[in-house]
């Protein structure tokens, strides 16, 4: 029989874990981690702490309450007899309304301006080149305040629009852009227009189906149908013939003035022009590079090959260079996105009323609750933020290289 | 090796809050330790609030600022002013950063109860008017429908105009500014048609124009907009300090205690109240936790109310404001001191 003595075990002692690289990290980590909980239990407690005594508590009952103030531009119904909460959800259709549409028109300009920046035409090079560097390295703020000021000292006042003023419509007498705002005809949408939106509909998935078929067609005999020519026919003429037959159902609403102002129509505000252009216009500028580099990263050879095959320069450019620069472009072009719509709160800096100027603004001006207001506004951005990058990552991993 | 640093840092920023947060004194006591007063002011309103062409604020919310500096400190211009907005004042007056408002703002029940703040008085009583140009031909508000108005937002008279509009039935397209220069810009461009505001501002505004005649100051005035200078709800003391400064003033003109004649009356008159507020009977001075000459102070540096007033936004300035309600009550206007006894 043999006995197994097990060797003894060494005894832990404290200083291991300091001078024991196996615990070091661990101590060091435990210590940071209750300094951490610490310092954030101390912020919510000195936040309590402070409210007490400013004899303020912690509520969001301020939102059913009556806001009592007017807003603009407003996309749903409010009046000032609404409450704080829907005063806050005009604010946010607000913001997403110019972070949509800016996101629309920057991606434009930047898809534009970065092709062109890498024109063979000197000219048009560096005039894309001078558009990038002066509005990348211009403040956004400033920017949003120029155009702001020259919409409304450079336009005429609506009183020059009478008979005998200064000023006159566009484009037979439907826009008119003065220093109070653009305003353009709205359509009017009377009975049987929904039939009319059926048949544009039913039009769109034909064309899809269109598409397909000539994709086939080319897949198999190498004959290119000229889609875009037979789609754009097929939208129009049958929406052109639908329109006329159920007798013009949609009827444009002109504006026209009246009064202090002009009446009808749709007005775009000089407060969202502003901002709209400036947000497009400084974001486009770091889209065109982003864009740039995408298509540099596409190497010399691709090109080279298409060319080798007989394609012409603009289907290389659309078949063969694009695709693949996606790849590269799309995350960068997230946090554009992000950036854009988070920058959107400068509004304030020109009245218009997003959700940084009602929420942000007014509300907690006129019911001192800054706290709630601050952390409603936060959560907001924060969750728009993330709906936008899950929405960008989903098409990003439809662009990405497939492993296969 | 991160986490180290990141312990470090959260050491130092406890450390560092914990040093920042260690004032609980009385807003007085922290005043005269400081030697200065930090007085929240207006951005810019002519006659009211503005730094002058070599950059010393000026105005008749100014002196209330000066008038309570002279008070605690002897010095009228141990002022630091903090231009704010509309915007910005209330949450800056209860953070603490500046010891009191004067700026032009509008004693109401919810300020005073739910924002809690403690207003001391009332500097100034006003009402809410409208400008339009003259070209308009517009002769009454209530011919405004459809006007495009400008706006300074966060105010009282955000909400008046909503009410007026809506109970007289009309429409009218808001532009919200921040500032006044902000919305006379406006106006001035003609991006909106009428600039509401207390018809004091509207006054000021006007007198700063190019050519203040073709604009004018419509006859209604449609709300109660009483202002005067506010503090933090609950420091009594302090509250009391900038209170009985104002009521110094006011009761100064009652008197007839002006910045000239205040030496010789300090000396000592036949009329015990004037002594009393001067100092050279009885301790209101002590009672308050002030010199006995706080309220000679006052008037010798910065002037009794009347002298403020002439001075700033009298009919004698480009603003030309009559006193009006302004006057002392035995004038037939509103001012009206408690007894100083």
């Amino acid at each position: 029989m043999m006995k197994v003595t097990e060797p003894p075990k060494p005894l832990f002692q404290l200083r291991q874990l300091i001078y024991d690289t196996k615990y070091r990290s661990l101590t060091v980590q435990a210590i940071a981690m209750c300094l951490l909980v610490l310092f954030f239990s101390w912020l919510v407690n000195n936040t309590i702490q402070n409210l007490t005594a400013l004899g303020k508590d912690f509520d969001f009952g301020f939102l059913t309450n009556i806001a009592g103030y007017d807003i603009n531009q407003r996309l749903i119904e409010y009046s000032s007899t609404s409450t704080h909460g829907r005063a806050a959800l005009v604010g946010i259709l607000n913001t997403l309304l110019v972070a949509v549409l800016g996101c629309a028109l920057a991606t434009m300009i930047g898809i534009v301006a970065g092709v062109l920046r890498l024109s063979k035409n000197w000219i048009i090079a560096r005039l894309m080149t001078i558009y990038v560097e002066g509005f990348r390295n211009v403040p956004l703020l400033l920017w949003i305040l120029i155009i702001f000021a020259v919409m409304t000292e450079s336009t005429p006042g609506p009183r020059d629009f009478r008979a005998g003023g200064s000023a006159s419509m566009m484009l037979f007498d439907s826009v008119a852009i003065s220093n109070r705002g653009v305003y353009i005809p709205f359509p009017v949408w009377g009975e049987g227009s929904g039939i009319l939106i059926f048949v544009f509909l039913l039009s769109l998935i034909s064309v899809w189906i269109f598409k397909r078929i000539a994709a086939s067609r080319q897949q198999q005999t190498g004959i290119i149908l000229p889609t875009f020519w037979i789609s754009t026919g097929i939208v129009i003429i049958s929406s052109i013939m639908t329109f006329f037959v159920l007798g013009q159902p949609v009827s444009l609403d002109y504006p026209t003035l009246g009064g202090f102002n002009f009446r009808g129509g749709l007005q775009l505000r000089n407060s969202l022009i502003a901002l709209w252009l400036a947000l497009s216009l400084y974001t486009g500028a770091f889209i065109a590079e982003i864009v740039r580099s995408g298509i540099l990263s596409v190497s010399k050879g691709q090109t080279e090959a298409a060319y080798a095959l007989g394609l012409r320069p603009n289907r290389t450019m659309n078949l063969v260079i694009l695709p693949q620069a996606l790849r590269v472009i799309i995350p960068p072009l997230i946090s554009q996105y992000l950036n854009l719509t988070k920058n959107s709160s400068l509004a304030i800096a020109v009245g218009y009323m997003d959700v940084r100027s009602t929420l942000g603004g007014i509300t907690i001006n006129q019911t001192g609750r800054e706290l709630e207001g601050m952390l409603m506004l936060g959560l907001f951005y924060l969750l728009a933020s993330l709906v936008i990058s899950a929405v960008m990552n989903i098409y990003n991993n439809s662009v990405k290289l497939k492993g296969r | 090796m991160k986490k180290l640093f990141l312990s470090c840092l959260s050491v130092a920023l406890l450390g560092g809050i914990a040093m920042a947060g260690g004032h609980e004194k009385g807003t007085l006591a922290a005043v005269k330790e400081r030697g200065k007063l930090v007085c929240g002011s207006n951005t810019g309103l002519v006659g009211f609030a503005a730094p002058d062409a070599s950059g010393n604020w000026q105005g008749f919310d100014v002196d209330m600022c000066r008038a309570v500096a002279a008070a605690v400190l002897g010095d009228p211009s141990a002022v630091e002013y903090v231009p704010l907005t509309t915007g910005t004042r209330f949450t800056a007056l209860a953070s603490g950063e500046v010891d009191m408002l004067s700026r032009n703002t509008t004693w109401t029940f919810s300020r005073d109860v739910d924002l809690k703040f403690e207003f001391t008085g009332v500097n100034y009583y006003d009402g809410q008017g409208f400008m339009v140009p003259k070209s308009l031909g517009v002769t009454s508000a209530t011919e405004l429908d459809g006007a495009t108005v400008c706006i300074q937002t966060g105010t009282t008279t955000e909400l008046n105009l909503a009410d007026f509009f809506r109970v007289n039935g009309m429409n009218y397209e808001p532009v919200p500014v921040e500032t006044n220069s902000e919305a006379q810009q406006q106006y001035l461009a003609n991006a909106c048609d009428v600039y509401t505001t207390d018809a004091s501002g509207l006054a000021a505004t006007r007198a700063s124009f190019e050519n203040p005649g073709d604009h004018v100051v419509l006859p209604e005035i449609i709300s109660k907009e009483p202002l005067g200078p506010l503090v933090r709800h609950g420091d009594h003391e302090w509250g009391d300090v900038v209170r009985w400064s104002l009521n110094a003033m006011v009761a100064a003109e009652e008197y007839g205690v002006t910045s000239q004649n205040v030496a010789e009356m300090a000396k000592g008159t036949n009329n015990p109240e004037i002594n009393r507020l001067l100092g050279s009977e009885g301790n209101l001075g002590e009672m308050l936790g002030l010199s006995p000459d706080w309220a000679r102070n006052i008037i010798s540096t910065v002037g009794n109310y009347g002298e403020s007033f002439e001075r700033n936004i009298g009919s004698s300035t480009p603003i030309g404001l009559a006193r009006g309600l302004n006057a002392q009550w035995t004038d037939g206007g509103l001012l009206y001191s408690p007894p100083f006894r």
